[in-house]
């Protein structure tokens, strides 16, 4: 246990850090920004298992094993993702995605 | 196979033998043909009517035929004709036959015109025969179809919005309608029963008062939009003038009546208490159709927007009519629905030759055309006279059935709607001088001088049709006849209830 | 007897019509024109004969005409006891119609062989006149009050085309279609009249609705409609009907028009037939409009035809162009008929005007006939229909100057020509039985013999005027008519009408009172003598007498403004404030609420679409938010 702060205060944290991704995913219309955001959500998520696994199971390791998955598999994915964007960017020569509405059609 | 089927059958013959056809002079003769077999067929159809009556043969419908078509619901493929379907199936074949002769010089993708026009035609025989609501509802949309595609491809002007403003408010109708079959359906078992979609299966049961107000307002607006009831005409002007001719003849002459007959076969017969209730109301819709339409005919340029307002109006005298709840006046609201036909015809007819040497339909446009082409001019005025009700031309009889069936009413309400009914004669006399006198008479056009003469095949059509006009006139009581034998169940059901 | 062979005294002129019609580019002028003539003379033979025959032979019996049908057949059948028949009726009335029409007819086609001499469409006009002998028969022979409402209508009809006949002449469209609509608005009284007679009596035949016992329970039975038994009313919209045919006041606007036809059209349709079968359908009716209300109807038709008669006399003083004084003089001769009808009594010789109106309208025919084709022979010579290119014409046209003399003679009412002795009968049964009216007549009398003779003495004396062409007579085609109707004008006169023609068709007997008579020819007289003083050399006399009367000489040569009147309120009212609103309205307001769901629709759609951007942003946006609310909701719900 981490002396003086209850499992409430880190999970406030981890909620404030989920919605600041949520709001910057909703909001932003630069790919990178978003991309950001959606780590800061999965963080927030890999957060919550840490701390679940610590105040609840604190003799197993299953809630930080994941969160390092988590983060594995979030490196993967931002490097696709950037890999994406920055052919993206060559194409359009912009990553706002107003300007990349044709990729619909 | 029966007589009656062949009339929906002989169509799609004929829509086959056009796919095989090649080139035009092929699809003209073949569709042609199919329909001078067509026309053969009514007559022979109305002489085996007579003679099945000759014989003795009282019941509602002859050559009736059913066939199971989907039993879970009890849907049949019910068909049967009286004297009024006989007569409208005569309509039909009359004004496509002569539509054939006159859209004769359509070279625009001929072979999908005619299979367009036809499997209307056919939509619209399957609809007089069918005695089953759920078979005649399909082929009211089989009808309704091809007339998009037949204005939005083959029409002129702004025909996009106007094919597809009569589409959907067609449609917007049909939905109604289906409530209002499906509403019938589901009290057809009030007596016990099963549920059933036949009509004369339906009219021996009571509908329960309170859903024949429900329903008979569905049902009568469904059908009375195609019959341009006041305030839901509003397609007619612009779908009119957006069709090729013979579409125009073949939407105002046929496909219009589709309303009137519905009401007075399907609405009417099966609720006659919803009926009555709301008699008055939709009389009141009727009568501003027939003076509104009138009106507004009177201040248009265009002559097909002459036209189908004064459509409107006549239209108008048909729903009156049949409110007006009487022999005399339900006769002439059929005699009026044929009428109307023939001479909408004509005179769309004559608006198409019009208009095919001139190229313009502004009245104002035009003057002195009676010199030029004598014939067509003659035969515009013959269409004109029928139209403002000359005695001798069928108009006159029709109307006169209607009005004097009307008077027969002695409360304040009815008489007052029936005076402003017949004030309309003098407004059409108004519209139809005026294009006369702008159009056909006074110095000729300058540009217009030399216009071809009127051809074989345009004779040919609108004389067949000056023909009819005529006959209606000058025997009415020979198709009059033939409508009242079939009246008397309408009596029995609907003012006896 | 059978006389079914009657329905062809119709017929003939209806086939004449079809095969002229037909055949009208391979007929060529003359032919057509004797085709023409010869068929309307065997109908006229056979309508002599029939009427001869009814008079003389089987016609009465018991000292009573009997209305006898010669042929009736269910046409449009409605119920047991109403139906319209198509049928050939014999009465003393239709068979006085039998004469004139078909006589006037027969001149009217022989004079036209000559007056339409290499008019384009020659053949075409003969077509037309075939058509309206044709409905004018119908119309005279109807059993009952719808046939003659068909026929009526057709005669209105050929009345358009053949005003129109010059239908390249701007003013002959407006003309033509000026009557139809006219007398079409006043057939739409005669159509409600007939309606509501239809309900009450369940009947249109004449024989049962002019039987006394029947309108004596009719007159039990009917309601009563703003103080009125119905069928007055009815009658009143029928009469309505009547003058507009027959061009009453108000509804006579169309007549004075109507002269833009070929003038032997003006002749037969406007002057002598047509115009008279007003008087003819109230003479039909007449025990009808006699015995409701106490004929209450009757008055009405008695004081339009007493007013009409004045106004058009005065009117007619100051026109010019020739064929419109004598269409305001047929105004003011039909009015006098009406008159006539309208003081009539029932029953023996308080029937004097009913048999003076129908015998006022056998003479009418024959000289006002004569006056238009006398008239028609004039304008052939001058080419010309104003009085101002005239004058001095009785040296170059003697014959037409003779038959035109006794034509006028005969309108004025002196004897011994015809017009004398109707008029006088007239004015006999008005002194009896309503004095105003009596004394609207009176003076009607003098102004007709004044304007008639001012007409006269223009064309044939007055000052010649320089003609660029000698004025000739008529060819013969054109004379033997007018000498033919000259004669019948000296004569006809004395024909004994009271023996033939009466109310309850019995025979009466009248006498001339001498008192009377003797009054009215010397307000002739003195009519004839100020047109003489007045026009027969070219003075200022008439100039003067204009300035003196100033606004008021205005007023009657404008007509008083009556056209003027009905063009503000169709052109204006109903076209521009009535008409184009509905125009409007239905473009704008009735398509523009369906084009208005149907934008809607589109409308509504087009704000949906949105929310299926494509962007996952939003998706996520509506995912999140939707996700807040449910948890919201679920929240709230458990906590309260």
């Amino acid at each position: 246990m981490i002396s003086g702060i209850s499992i409430y205060e880190i999970l406030t944290v981890s909620t404030i850090i989920f919605f600041i991704g949520i709001y910057g995913f909703v909001t932003r219309k630069n790919l990178i920004a978003m991309l950001m955001s959606i780590e800061l959500i999965l963080n927030s998520a890999a957060l919550n298992f840490v701390i679940f696994n610590k105040y609840l199971f604190p003799n197993e390791l299953g809630g930080a094993i994941f969160s390092i998955f988590i983060i594995a598999v979030a490196a993967a994915e931002t490097a696709l993702a950037l890999a994406i964007i920055i052919n993206l960017y060559r194409l359009m020569m912009s990553l706002k995605t107003d300007d990349l509405e044709t990729m619909k059609y | 196979m029966d007589i009656l089927t062949l009339f929906v059958v002989i169509p799609v013959l004929t829509v086959l033998a056009l796919i095989f056809s090649k080139g035009i002079k092929q699809h003209r003769v073949v569709a042609l043909i199919g329909f001078i077999i067509q026309t053969l067929m009514s007559f022979n159809l109305i002489y085996q009517y007579l003679h099945e009556r000759a014989a003795g043969n009282n019941d509602v419908m002859v050559f009736t035929k059913d066939v199971m078509w989907f039993a879970p619901m009890n849907i049949h493929y019910a068909i049967g004709v009286d004297g009024i379907s006989v007569l409208m199936i005569l309509l039909t074949s009359i004004i496509v036959l002569t539509g054939i002769f006159i859209s004769w010089k359509v070279d625009d993708l001929p072979k999908e015109f005619f299979i367009s026009l036809i499997v209307l035609a056919s939509g619209v025989y399957g609809f007089f025969i069918s005695v089953d609501l759920f078979t005649m509802f399909v082929f009211y949309e089989i009808a309704v179809i091809p007339m998009y595609l037949l204005i939005g491809i083959w029409g002129s002007g702004p025909r996009e919005y106007a094919a597809m403003k009569l589409t959907i408010m067609l449609m917007g109708a049909s939905a109604l309608l289906l409530v209002g079959i499906l509403g019938v359906y589901f009290n057809s078992n009030a007596d016990g029963g099963a549920l059933t979609f036949n009509i004369f299966e339906i009219a021996k049961v009571n509908i329960p008062i309170s859903a024949q107000k429900l329903f008979f307002p569905f049902l009568f607006i469904g059908f009375a939009v195609i019959g341009a009831l006041f305030p839901f005409h509003t397609w007619s002007p612009d779908g009119h003038a957006s069709a090729p001719t013979a579409v125009s003849m073949l939407h105002a002459g046929v496909l219009m009546k589709l309303g009137g007959y519905g009401i007075f076969r399907v609405a009417m017969f099966v609720m006659p208490a919803g009926a009555h209730y709301w008699a008055n109301f939709f009389m009141v819709l009727a009568v501003i159709g027939v003076f509104y339409g009138a009106l507004a005919a009177i201040k248009q340029k265009d002559l097909k927007y002459i036209n189908a307002y004064s459509s409107v109006s006549h239209l108008g005298l048909v729903l009156l009519g049949l409110l007006m709840m009487n022999e005399i006046a339900w006769k002439g609201a059929m005699l009026q629905s044929l009428s109307h036909g023939f001479i909408t015809a004509l005179f769309f007819a004559m608006i198409g030759v019009i208009y095919g040497r001139t190229h313009t339909r502004i009245v104002t446009k035009m003057s002195g055309l009676l010199n030029v082409i004598p014939v067509a001019g003659a035969l515009y005025v013959i269409a004109g006279m029928a139209n403002l009700g000359l005695p001798g031309f069928s108009g006159f009889v029709a109307e006169m059935n209607i009005f004097v069936g009307a008077f027969q009413h002695a409360d304040t309400f009815h008489r007052v709607i029936t005076i402003i009914a017949v004030s309309s004669i003098v407004v059409t006399a108004v519209y139809i001088l005026r294009v006369v006198g702008m159009m056909l008479m006074g110095p000729t056009t300058p540009e217009f001088k030399n216009l071809p003469k009127i051809s074989w095949y345009e004779k040919t059509g609108t004389y067949i049709l000056v023909l009819f006009i005529v006959l209606i006139g000058i025997f009415p009581f020979w198709w009059g006849g033939i409508i009242s034998d079939s009246i008397g169940p309408f009596i029995e059901k609907i003012l006896t209830f | 007897m059978d006389l079914t062979y009657t329905v062809l005294i119709p017929l003939i002129p209806l086939f004449m019509f079809l095969f002229l019609g037909l055949n009208y580019k391979r007929i060529k002028e003359p032919l057509s024109g004797y085709i023409g003539t010869a068929g309307l003379l065997i109908t006229a033979l056979l309508s002599f004969y029939t009427a001869y025959q009814y008079f003389f032979n089987y016609g009465k019996v018991d000292e009573v005409y009997q209305k006898i049908y010669a042929f009736n057949t269910v046409w449009i059948h409605f119920t047991e006891s109403l139906h319209i028949d198509m049928g050939v009726l014999l009465d003393p009335i239709s068979a006085v119609m039998l004469i004139v029409v078909p006589l006037i007819s027969l001149m009217v086609h022989l004079y036209s062989i000559g007056y339409m001499h290499k008019e384009p469409g020659f053949t075409r006009f003969y077509a037309y006149l075939s058509l309206f002998t044709f409905s004018m028969l119908g119309l005279v022979l109807a059993t009952n009050l719808f046939q003659i409402y068909i026929f009526w209508e057709l005669v209105g009809v050929s009345s358009y085309l053949l005003i129109g006949y010059y239908y390249e002449k701007p003013s002959a469209i407006l003309a033509a279609k000026k009557a139809f609509i006219v007398t079409r608005f006043a057939d739409f009284g005669f159509l409600v009249g007939i309606l509501m007679i239809s309900y009450y009596a369940q009947t249109f035949d004449f024989k049962i609705l002019n039987d006394l016992d029947f309108i004596n329970n009719l007159k039990m039975q009917t309601g009563i409609f703003m103080g009125l038994s119905v069928i007055t009313v009815a009658l009143v919209l029928i009469f309505i009907g009547g003058a507009g045919k027959s061009a009453m006041f108000p509804l006579h606007i169309w007549l004075p028009d109507a002269m833009e036809g070929p003038t032997p059209v003006s002749a037969l349709i406007h002057a002598a037939t047509m115009v008279v079968a007003g008087v003819y359908l109230v003479a039909r009716l007449f025990p009808m409009f006699y015995f409701f209300d106490d004929g209450f109807a009757l008055h009405v038709v008695a004081w339009t035809g007493a007013f009409t008669t004045f106004f058009a006399a005065i009117i007619a003083f100051t026109q010019y162009d020739i064929k419109r004084v004598l269409a305001f003089s047929t105004m003011s001769q039909i009015g006098y008929m009406m008159l006539a009808l309208g003081v009539s009594g029932y029953g023996g010789h308080e029937g004097l005007g009913f048999m003076a109106g129908i015998f006022h309208l056998f003479t009418h025919a024959m000289f006002k006939a004569l006056l238009f084709l006398g008239a028609g022979a004039i304008i052939h010579a001058v080419h010309s229909n104003y009085m101002q290119d005239m004058g001095g014409l009785r040296k170059y046209m003697p014959i037409t100057h003779i038959t035109f003399l006794i034509a006028a003679l005969a309108i004025s009412g002196i004897p011994p020509f015809a017009g004398f002795f109707s008029k006088d009968e007239i004015l006999a049964a008005a002194f009896e039985h309503n004095f105003p009216v009596f004394v609207i007549g009176y003076i009607v009398a003098g102004m007709t013999a004044f304007y008639m003779f001012r007409l006269y003495f223009r064309i044939f004396w007055w000052n010649e005027p320089d003609y660029k062409h000698k004025p000739h007579e008529a060819p013969k085609a054109m004379t033997i008519p007018l000498l033919i109707l000259a004669f019948m004008s000296i004569f006809s006169g004395f024909i004994p009408f009271d023996e033939f023609v009466s109310p309850d068709n019995k025979p009466f007997h009248s006498h001339i009172d001498w008192t009377l008579a003797g009054l009215s020819i010397g307000i002739g007289v003195l009519g004839i003598l100020a047109a003489l003083l007045f026009y027969k050399k070219e003075k200022d006399l008439s100039q003067r007498f204009r300035y003196a009367f100033g606004d008021f000489y205005k007023w009657t040569f404008n007509k008083f403004y009556i056209d003027d009147i009905y063009f503000f309120v169709t052109k204006t009212i109903i076209f521009k404030y009535v008409s184009s609103p509905f125009a409007w309205f239905d473009r704008h307001v009735v398509d523009g609420t369906m084009n208005g769901i149907g934008n809607g629709t589109v409308w509504i759609s087009t704000k949906i679409k949105k929310l299926q951007s494509g962007r996952v942003q939003d998706y996520a946006m509506f995912f999140v938010s939707g996700v807040l609310i449910l948890i919201l909701i679920v929240w709230f719900s458990i906590n309260y």
